[in-house]
């Protein structure tokens, strides 16, 4: 509780007038003026200030190409579709705020946003609300299924739970060390792993969880810590839920303390390409990261968009990553629905979106469920020299998204289902909804 | 007799002919095991690189360091294997025959943590006897790591050639490591390498006597106990020259941080919210210099820090005396109006270098005299912390130097003293105001330059020290540079004692707490200063 409320109060009071000033000018300047009829409007909902612009600036702009493109193949029932863009500035209740703006004032059809879990559970309220509908695209601790909300990103048992078998089958590590941000995705995720850990056979003793605050960068205590877990004569490997910029000084210091990851290798959930942009990647060679996608995976589909995304930008070095994929999917899959009922009307677009199909940018299919999560294959690469990552493993099938895990005491008997139970946790022993029905 | 030699001649021919076309079957094994590389298989590869460390042929060295390097290409249609030379140069791997140019469609042979084990074990192996005492070196201390059976002959002719001590005692402890864990070795030997292993007395062997199983004899089993304890507790009292060491070096930043501040808030007592964002500034003038120095000089590179640091001055420092002229000097005497314009002056700053650099982290990169580490018995002192903490202090000299010696020092100290009197005295008080901002600020941005080592680059960077600066300013005593010394130090070392007990989240609270209440008693801090002036 303490530590939730110095985190809160850290992350908020400094910012929350930068937040409110400067989301507002940027709000106004870049709302659209003309307001033409024949138009779909679509709401991008991602911080282009603030601690989070680092990561969500590149989804707003990957949201403006995709749009861009569906409006060269003619739009969307004949309709050109329109971008409304703001800024909620990496301020969580500013979030809301916005996307009230968005769907009250600027009438959007759609929503694409959001990146912390805090801010999607800071618009949950708004859009259940004014019954609007958001793709959320980044890999989240689980534990939810809206009706509102399809979560293109990935569950944990798409990222995490391979990740972790990866390690067991093939490097053998029997010693644990959960490494992640003192915050809700770190810890729901670890509980889920601690869970899953010791239903197969790993001792409480070989597992080390720690938590660091936001943005920290004396990495030196802990980085020794893990080395003298590490010496116990098991193998030992680290699992990385550190979020956004405290990864590069803990690469860092791993790098400086000469752990390589033939010794101790850290797969990271939360480290993709465009957070590698900032380091020296040699002394990281081999170190793992676990997603649904990476730049590196040759397809054709994927050298389409990585062509595409480079002309867009005008910069044929801004790298690619999965949260982009997911809102490529997401994307495609709300304007297949749409064109499927032939209308924008929310109700109609929720009914209509599980069960639709689109090709993702690894050569598979996305298939969208009926708890609203989606199916994902799972890679897991490794660092090269150059900033990329090298596949060195990927699921043989598809993993369908498990809204709630299977993992923990209090969730392993619900479901989601919009489709036939119309209800985000149906407990399945007891038949009964538990209250997030419509 | 005509035809039947005839005949034989055509048999004879038939037969070379057969051996021309066959050709390839008959290649030996080590070109077996190099074309295994084209089958982009990581088993396969691990079997083609055993083969080759095995094999004794002259090119198994070039190979497989050419594949630890990402240096091995491999053509999947032509089942040819080329090795990319560091010169530029090609040649093919399986008959070191030099090639003109590799084939567009090879690619590089994978790797993954498993294959970069094997490579490192063989590389070991193969490198054992190296003319350079470095490699070979390097080579049993690679041996001891993977402690593998089959290289023990290799360890033990390398270790009755070997004349040089270090690397003797590295083979003693390669070849110690592969028989403890070798199946039929009498005890005595197993004994004698738990004693070798244990006077090295690091977490490595720490692990490998953990690792040896419980099957062992019992005098073997107790040797290994004895010195698994012995090791625990010797590295436990490391562990505290451990935590004094990380603490001085948090120390040492958070120092860096706070000198800049020591001086605006701490001396002219000006509460300047925006002190995070000419650190910030300072790196990003790195950042700068770094770009223009890989595009246009690189050979400079390990230079760039040194050019940085007079710029980062500069910059910060230029920026400080232009926001003094223009906004804090209208508002002396009022903290409050001080802190809000400040602090909204560190948003706009924040927002105008992420709109000119972006919002991503800029890499910059560290010189090679500051990345790695050395080992001072058994802790670990990395490079750049040790280079920063020498840094600080330097600066640390020279600041309280200028303030003591220099008469802009002199100035300075009668202005925050006595403004009136300085006045009377004929100095230009309001040029001096300007000017001692200017170098608080220029020493933010020195401070930037250091931190660009250490942490991101990135808008935010200045965010995450200004409040810790402020702590160490108010805690060490306001307007008392030694007092923001020892605060410095003691609020880093406390953090680094803490951290282990507590965890860096509960103990960055804890010392919070403690400051609070150390407030509490001494509301000046821990030296206080004196006189008339902290009654004005």
């Amino acid at each position: 509780m303490l530590r939730k409320l110095t985190q809160d109060i850290a992350t908020m009071t400094r910012r929350r007038w930068l937040a409110a000033t400067a989301g507002l000018a940027l709000g106004f300047a870049l709302s659209p003026a003309f307001a033409a009829d024949d138009t779909i409007k679509v709401g991008i909902l991602h911080s282009l200030s603030g601690t989070m612009a680092i990561s969500e600036t590149t989804l707003k702009d990957v949201m403006l190409m995709l749009i861009d493109e569906q409006n060269k193949k003619g739009g969307v029932l004949g309709k050109k579709l329109e971008a409304v863009v703001v800024d909620p500035a990496s301020n969580w209740p500013l979030f809301a705020e916005k996307a009230r703006e968005l769907i009250t004032k600027d009438k959007v059809a759609v929503v694409f946003g959001c990146w912390t879990s805090v801010s999607r559970k800071s618009v949950l309220p708004v859009f259940k609300e004014l019954n609007n509908i958001l793709f959320y695209p980044v890999q989240y601790e689980g534990e939810e299924s809206e009706r509102n909300v399809f979560y293109t990103g990935a569950a944990p048992n798409q990222q995490a739970i391979p990740a972790v078998d990866y390690l067991m089958k093939e490097e053998k590590v029997k010693r644990w060390v959960l490494e992640g941000t003192d915050y809700v995705y770190p810890r729901t995720t670890n509980k889920i792993l601690e869970a899953y850990l010791k239903s197969k056979g790993v001792a409480a003793d070989d597992i080390m969880i720690n938590y660091t605050p936001f943005g920290f960068s004396d990495w030196q205590t802990e980085v020794s810590k893990i080395k003298a877990f590490g010496s116990a004569g098991k193998k030992t490997a680290v699992v990385s839920t550190i979020n956004g910029d405290a990864n590069v000084p803990f690469y860092k210091e791993l790098g400086n303390q000469g752990i390589k990851a033939t010794d101790i290798p850290v797969v990271a959930f939360s480290v993709g390409e465009e957070e590698l942009a900032g380091i020296d990647t040699k002394p990281l060679v081999g170190h793992l990261a676990a997603w649904n996608y990476f730049e590196s995976i040759k397809t054709p589909a994927n050298e389409k968009f990585i062509k595409e995304w480079h002309a867009f930008t005008k910069n044929d070095k801004r790298t690619t990553n999965d949260p982009m994929e997911a809102h490529y999917i997401g994307f495609n899959m709300w304007v297949k629905a749409v064109e499927k009922v032939k209308s924008t009307d929310p109700d109609k677009v929720i009914d209509a979106l599980p069960g639709i199909e689109v090709p993702n940018l690894t050569g598979g299919t996305a298939k969208m469920l009926p708890n609203h999560h989606i199916t994902k294959p799972v890679f897991i690469g490794e660092i090269k020299a150059n900033g990329q990552f090298d596949v060195v493993f990927k699921t043989k099938d598809l993993v369908p998204g498990d809204a709630w895990s299977k993992e923990l005491e209090g969730s392993k008997d619900l479901i989601g289902d919009w489709v036939g139970k119309k209800c985000g946790n149906y407990n399945v022993k007891t038949n009964k909804c538990l209250g997030s029905g419509t | 007799m005509l035809a039947k030699f005839a005949a034989l001649l055509r048999t004879l021919a038939l037969m070379l002919l057969l051996i021309a076309v066959a050709g390839p079957a008959f290649a030996g094994p080590f070109e077996d095991a190099v074309a295994k590389f084209t089958t982009d298989d990581f088993s396969d590869t691990e079997e083609a690189v055993a083969a080759i460390a095995a094999s004794g042929n002259p090119l198994a060295y070039p190979i497989i360091s050419a594949l630890q390097d990402e240096r091995l290409m491999f053509d999947a249609d032509t089942k040819k294997v080329y090795i990319k030379q560091t010169d530029g140069k090609a040649m093919d791997a399986a008959t070191g025959a030099p090639v003109d140019a590799i084939p567009d469609s090879a690619s590089e042979v994978r790797l993954n943590n498993k294959l970069r084990r094997h490579v490192q074990a063989a590389l070991g192996g193969l490198t054992l006897l190296s003319p350079k005492l470095e490699t070979r070196i390097s080579a049993a201390r690679s041996v001891f790591k993977s402690h593998e059976e089959q290289a023990l002959p290799a360890v033990e002719s390398a270790l009755a050639k070997e004349t040089d001590g270090t690397a003797k005692a590295a083979l003693q402890q390669a070849r110690a490591a592969i028989l403890l864990f070798k199946a039929d070795v009498s005890e005595k030997e197993k004994l004698d390498a738990i004693a070798i292993i244990r006077s090295r007395g690091d977490q490595e062997a720490l692990a490998m006597l953990n690792d040896i199983g419980a099957d062992q004899p019992p005098s073997v089993a107790k040797a290994a106990a004895s010195a698994i304890s012995s090791i625990q507790s010797s590295l436990a009292m490391w562990s505290g020259v451990q935590n004094a060491w990380y603490g001085l070096s948090l120390g040492s930043v958070l120092l860096l941080a706070a000198i800049g501040l020591a001086i605006t808030f701490g001396v002219m007592g000006v509460i300047n919210m925006a002190h995070g964002e000419m650190v910030m500034l300072g790196a990003y003038t790195t950042f700068v210099v770094q770009e223009l120095i890989r595009t246009r000089y690189p050979a400079l590179f390990d230079y760039s820090l040194l050019i940085a640091v007079p710029l980062a001055f500069l910059v910060s420092g230029a920026i400080g005396v232009v926001i003094e002229r223009s906004i804090i000097r209208f508002l002396y005497g009022r903290p409050l109006e001080t802190l809000l314009a400040t602090w909204g002056l560190s948003l706009v700053l924040q927002q105008a270098v992420r709109t000119a650099f972006g919002p991503t982290n800029r890499e910059v990169g560290n010189p090679s005299w500051m990345s790695g580490a050395f080992e001072l018995g058994q802790i670990t002192i990395t490079y750049n912390r040790l280079w920063i903490l020498c840094f600080t202090l330097a600066v640390f000299a020279i600041l309280l130097a200028m303030l003591r010696f220099t008469s802009l020092g002199l100035q300075m100290r009668a202005v925050t003293q006595n403004r009136r009197m300085a006045a009377s005295m004929g100095i230009a008080t309001s040029r001096v105001d300007a000017l001692t901002f200017g170098l608080g600020s220029g020493i933010a941005g020195i401070a930037g330059v250091a931190l660009s080592q250490i942490d991101n680059v990135s808008p935010n960077l200045g965010q995450g020290y200004i409040i810790d600066s402020f702590m160490v300013v108010v805690f060490g005593g306001v307007g008392n540079l030694w007092g923001t010394l020892v605060g410095a130090f003691t609020l880093g070392i406390a953090n680094k004692f803490l951290e282990p007990v507590a965890g860096a989240v509960l103990g960055k609270i804890a010392i919070l707490v403690l400051i609070i209440l150390f407030i509490q008693k001494r509301p000046r801090g821990l030296f206080a200063l004196k006189g008339r002036a902290v009654e004005a």
